[in-house]
């Protein structure tokens, strides 16, 4: 069984935010909620990078332990997904998330958060595939098509890798060979824990 | 020059050995210093160390510690870090040491009254009832007692719902039931807080003056509150009722202060404030609750008369002789005491002390 992750290449991003407008675009994520985002450290700097990053879909994910009505589930490919009809916009997830991931539509006075919205791997919600209703809340669900997230389809310099783990880290560690540089796989240790 | 003579052949040899032997003391000293030029050098390059750092290594190492850089996304909830620690730390704090101890002060709280109530039972007033009463409570008092109160309880029940609901109420009602029921708690919780807030801050500023500490508190402390053999003096507010009233204040005030950081979000507070603010709400919180328990039991069950004084005002007048002697002699002194409307027409029933309409 594939272990579906994300890996962005810092040698290679060149904030352009391709990732970001495909993201947006293809699940119709409402304005204020950002499921992706690049974020360039030491802009304009010597030794600037830029790293996109959204929900990692963490082996223990923070989130899921914190959440008080329990509304995550990881599916077999490791993807962290949650039922919007259970949450209650409680922002805990958010507190524990250490990526920034969890985003909220603000809906009604006070600035009470809304629905939590983030990153799904492109692979939808507990809704049928690929149906109106799932389409509504969690957007697109190019996982069941066959496809893959569509940030990384759309990366201009294919700095942004989305797969299976295993085949992500391949394509990575030939790429760190071949231009004798070395390592990093930002984030991972983080999100998939020691060992990766 | 094979024939040369055997005194000039020594004298070649003797200078063979001696540069033999110099050479040698120089590679042995050579040897041991060259590899010490290797310091002199650090010494030397340490000046430029500071610059030529990795920046790679510096970079990752300040993005671990949750250094931020620039985005262009812009939202409520957009953050500028990659990592940030805080949120593991709060998970493990929240769901292990918050979760497993916090429940034991709502349930020693509660051994503690039962085992009290079993051993001392109910605190009886000694002398017999003669009827006569006066007011302790006015009634905006009591309107601000039980408007707290009971904003207080609604609090109480549903923030103790969204710290334990998914491991005490899910079991109970499956997911989908309790989401219902957390979503509701979270609105009530939300918008009740705030609200008692106020009541509490009233509270605070209305009975702040009945509430400073003095000797006779200290004497009421030794005494155990009247428990044992002897009696215990009070003024309007007794000891107990001092401490009950400083702990709103400051530990019940933390809990309104945290709790308003965590219901309006939109104040500049990032992460870290909000993990901590939560912290501090549940533990400070739930003492609160358990605290909580120790007052609604002295004021029902455990002490004859009390609740009679905040549900309807008024207060046996022996009731007050005994557990606020001191009030009840300042009132007489200053001719204050003020008779339910049944005692105060037909004309004077007590020892004279009072008017009617006298206040
Ligand atoms: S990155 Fe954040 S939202 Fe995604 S699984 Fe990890 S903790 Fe959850
Ligand atoms: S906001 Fe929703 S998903 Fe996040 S912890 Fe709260 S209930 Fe769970």
């Amino acid at each position: 069984m594939a272990r579906m992750k994300f890996l962005c290449d810092v040698e290679r991003c060149i904030e352009c935010n391709a990732c970001v407008t495909a993201c947006k675009n293809e699940n119709e994520v409402p304005w204020g909620v950002n499921r992706r985002r690049v974020i360039t450290l030491d802009d304009g700097e010597p030794g600037e990078k830029s790293v996109s990053v959204a929900c990692m879909h963490c082996t223990d994910a923070p989130c899921a332990a914190v959440c008080p009505v329990d509304c995550f589930y990881t599916t077999t490919d490791g993807l962290v997904l949650h039922d919007k009809d259970l949450c209650i916009g409680c922002g805990y997830c958010f507190y524990a998330c250490p990526f920034g991931a969890p985003q909220f539509p603000e809906e009604s006075a006070f600035s009470q958060r809304g629905k939590m919205d983030k990153c799904t791997f492109c692979a939808g919600g507990p809704e049928d595939d690929n149906t109106d209703a799932e389409y509504e809340k969690y957007g697109a669900n190019r996982i069941a098509e066959g496809k893959l997230p569509a940030c990384a389809e759309m990366c201009s310099t294919k700095a942004l890798l989305a797969g299976d783990g295993e085949l992500v880290a391949d394509i990575y560690l030939k790429r760190v060979m071949q231009r004798s540089g070395r390592p990093d796989t930002w984030g991972w240790q983080k999100a998939y824990g020691a060992g990766v | 020059m094979t024939t040369a003579s055997p005194h000039t052949n020594g004298r070649a040899q003797n200078a063979h050995r001696r540069a033999m032997i110099w050479s040698l003391v120089l590679i042995l000293a050579g040897a041991m210093i060259a590899p010490l030029s290797g310091y002199v050098y650090v010494a030397y390059a340490q000046d430029e160390a500071a610059w030529e750092t990795n920046p790679r290594a510096e970079t990752w190492r300040d993005v671990r510690e949750g250094e931020g850089g620039y985005t262009s996304a812009s939202g409520p909830y957009v953050t500028n870090n990659l990592i940030q620690n805080g949120g593991e730390n709060w998970r493990n704090l929240r769901n292990g040491p918050v979760a497993g101890i916090v429940p034991w002060f709502m349930a020693i709280s509660l051994l503690l009254i039962g085992g009290f109530h079993a051993i001392h039972g109910r605190n009886r007033i000694d002398q017999p009832l003669s009827g006569k009463k006066l007011l302790r409570w006015r009634p905006w008092e009591r309107v601000l007692h039980w408007f707290t109160a009971i904003t207080f309880i609604i609090l109480a029940i549903t923030g103790l719902s969204l710290l334990f609901g998914r491991a005490v109420l899910i079991p109970l009602m499956g997911h989908a039931g309790f989401a219902v029921w957390a979503d509701f708690s979270k609105l009530l919780h939300n918008f009740i807080g705030p609200v008692f807030t106020a009541g509490v801050l009233v509270m605070i500023i209305a009975w702040v003056r009945y509430n400073i500490p003095d000797k006779v508190d200290l004497d009421w402390f030794r005494k155990a509150g009247g428990m044992g053999k002897q009696h215990a003096s009070a003024g309007r507010m007794n000891g107990g009722e001092k401490a009950w009233f400083w702990f709103i204040a400051i530990a019940g005030g933390a809990v309104c202060i945290t709790g308003l950081v965590l219901d309006f979000p939109g104040f500049g507070q990032d992460r870290g404030a909000m993990q901590l603010a939560n912290l501090i709400h549940a533990v400070v919180g739930i003492a609160w609750v358990a605290l909580a328990f120790g007052h609604i039991y002295i004021g029902t069950a455990g002490t004859e008369g009390a609740f009679e004084g905040m549900a309807t005002g008024y207060v046996s007048e022996e009731w007050a002789a005994e557990h606020h002697d001191l009030w009840l002699e300042e009132l007489r002194k200053e001719n204050r005491i003020e008779r339910p409307p049944s005692q105060t027409s037909p004309g004077p029933i007590t020892g004279g002390a009072t008017r009617p309409g006298s206040s």
